[in-house]
């Protein structure tokens, strides 16, 4: 009874501190709270892919291909925003399962380096082509989310709490669709692909398939983000999406450890919050490549397991203490 | 025609001279330590910025401010070794990353000692050898050009005649190997990275007075390189260098004819396709990774 229960109440409770979370916040504290829930997506997109073993330095420019193609859909013709999102995120898809045919030919480093490499085309035609792209200086004046109004709240999306709620519905909706997929006989023969290709490729599982299937659906959802971002900030450009943005998804990555569903975001969340706790209070906001860059080799060296491998230590010495079973209601 | 032609040559192989110096770096130490220096841009910026620091500044010769900037950027790369590469030693892929934090710690303190303006670095020379009309090539040009050929000179007769060089090219074909003839992996680690990084750093203070410096120029050169070292096999020094001379004579016709993105693009392109129908290039043989 108690088993079943703790879940549910841990999942009410969040929801409700979620949703009130903006209320006691400022104004620009409530616009980095948007960022936050999108880069939230960001990360999570970038463990599926990595659940196949490959990691790719191209999944920032990929998620930009998202923003680029919703920007565009509403602009030129006149989607509707939040279809136009939807049909960012497909873009990103179809853009991933075409590069998947050369890419997935490459393994290790050759795998690393090839994704850079599609990246790296894509950010040029985007600097390139002024039509449609808007060259280096980018799209501007993107389409805003139209206002709407649901009696017990009105959606301005001016507004960052707006917003916020919008994003943290497509963000947990999307978070959830991963979930089911990690958890599903699907997500299971992805962590086959990862720990033994050779065993699942002799019990007859297509090993490119399945690294194509993570790499689409990871790159739909990184597509998804890449949308929610360019309709809120109204303005993107190449640079909004190159290796500096690749390092911070790499760093929240690693800094929270990718075995777990909850580790990168984990990572997204504490460093997101110590960025601003830290260095904006310090006036040191500049210093955030710095940081990250430090961050990121400090983890690499002393704690390869991210912070997921401290919360388990954490978690079973707990168990140890108080008896098995107690310490997280779901655990064993 | 011939004029375009002859000229067209000159400006590849100006551009060939640095970007092999770069790319020979970058396969010897993935030969020797089995990683990819993703930060080996950056060490070619440290090169650069070591001209603005020391030459524009304080005004030293320039020939002795390139020598500090040799010795000095080939520090960094034994820093990076000691610090980074012989921890993760069996974690290459980690070494990877952990050099990808290292490009954005270099770039961000080189941001705050000098700003993320573009640097301008005073001519050492104005000279400019004059075969025709058309035809021009600035003394500077030909210094980088010389230098490569001398520095990409000394390195191969280094690794053919002496002890080191055999020890670091065994190491390079099998670590365990030579580890077993009593080599030493981490002397070899320590002189690959620092012969790496200081082939880096001469290449950029050599550029440096021909090119915008700023504390991004990293990226471009290090796509070069990838783009070099995938073309030549990432194990193959003598690759590289064919390589780096096939691409940049392909880099400038194209840049000649169309404008510098196409250029990028259709590198880009062709790193791809030989990424996909022989990845371990064109001039490869073993398949490291």
């Amino acid at each position: 009874m108690r088993r079943a229960l703790a879940p549910a109440a841990f999942g009410a409770a969040l929801a409700a501190v979620l949703i009130a979370l903006p209320h006691g916040l400022s104004f620009s504290q409530q616009e980095i709270l948007v960022f936050l829930t999108i880069n939230v997506l960001v990360v999570a997109s970038y463990r599926l892919l990595a659940l196949t073993g490959e990691w790719s330095l191209g999944h920032v420019v990929i998620m930009g291909v998202g923003a680029y193609a919703s920007a565009l859909y509403s602009k030129e013709f006149g989607v509707f925003v939040p279809v136009a999102m939807l049909l960012g995120a497909c873009t990103s898809a179809l853009v991933a399962m075409a590069l998947s045919y050369p890419l997935f030919r490459m393994k290790g480093f050759y795998f690393l380096i090839g994704s850079f490499a599609a990246g790296e085309i894509i950010r040029l035609l985007w600097k390139r082509f002024r039509d449609p792209f808007g060259g280096p200086k980018g799209l501007k004046k993107i389409e805003p989310m139209p206002d709407f109004d649901i009696g017990i709240w009105r959606f301005d999306f001016f507004e960052p709490t707006s917003y916020y709620y919008f994003a943290l519905a497509v963000v947990g909706f999307s978070l959830w669709t991963m979930w089911r997929i990690e958890k599903s006989p699907v997500g299971l023969t992805f962590h086959a692909v990862h720990w033994q290709d050779r065993l699942a490729e002799a019990a007859g599982v297509n090993i490119r398939a399945y690294r194509t299937l993570a790499f689409v659906i990871a790159s739909g959802f990184a597509g998804l983000a890449g949308a929610l971002l360019a309709h809120y900030i109204g303005t993107i450009n190449p640079n909004s999406f190159d290796i500096e943005q690749m390092v911070y998804v790499l760093t929240w990555a690693i800094v929270g450890g990718t075995a777990t569903f909850y580790g990168p975001i984990l990572g997204c969340v504490v460093l997101t919050g110590l960025n601003e706790i830290l260095l904006r209070e310090l006036g040191l906001e500049q210093g955030r490549p710095l940081a990250y860059g430090l961050v990121l080799i400090g983890f690499v060296l002393f704690l390869p397991k991210g912070l997921e491998g401290v919360a388990e230590k954490a978690l079973k010495a707990l168990d140890a203490r108080i008896g098995p079973g107690m310490a997280e209601g779901r655990r064993p | 025609m011939y004029e375009l032609l002859a000229q067209t040559g000159l400006n590849a192989l100006y551009a060939a001279a640095y970007l092999s110096l770069v790319a020979v770096g970058l396969v010897l130490i993935f030969g020797v330590m089995g990683v990819i220096n993703f930060a080996h841009g950056e060490l070619f910026m440290l090169g650069a910025y070591a001209v603005v620091a020391l030459y524009t500044e304080f005004q030293m010769p320039y020939v002795l401010v390139a020598a500090i900037a040799l010795i000095f950027v080939g520090c960094v790369g034994l820093l990076m070794e000691f610090s980074m590469f012989r921890p993760l030693r069996d974690n290459p892929l980690g070494g990877l990353v952990a050099s990808i934090g290292f490009l954005v710690v270099l770039q961000a303190l080189v941001s705050m000692g000098f700003g993320v303006r573009m640097e301008h670095v005073p001519p050492v020379t104005q000279e400019v050898i004059v075969f025709s009309e058309k035809v021009r090539l600035p003394v500077q040009r030909l210094a980088v050009i010389l230098a490569a050929v001398a520095f990409l000179g000394a390195l191969w007769l280094f690794l053919k005649r002496t002890r080191f060089g055999w020890a670091l090219r065994a190491s390079a074909q099998d670590r365990e190997a030579a580890a077993l003839q009593g080599i030493s992996i981490r002397k070899t680690s320590m002189l690959a990275m620092f012969i790496g990084g200081a082939l880096a750093g001469i290449a950029g203070a050599l550029t440096a007075p021909l090119i915008s410096v700023n504390p991004n120029m990293g990226h471009s050169v290090i796509v070069a390189a990838f783009i070099v070292i995938i073309v030549g096999g990432v194990g193959s020094l003598e690759g590289a260098v064919v390589a780096a001379v096939a691409y940049a004579f392909v880099h400038t016709a194209v840049t000649t004819y169309w404008d510098g993105v196409i250029a990028d693009i259709v590198g880009l392109m062709l790193m791809l396709a030989v990424l996909i129908m022989k990845p371990t290039g064109l001039f490869g043989t073993a398949d490291r990774a």
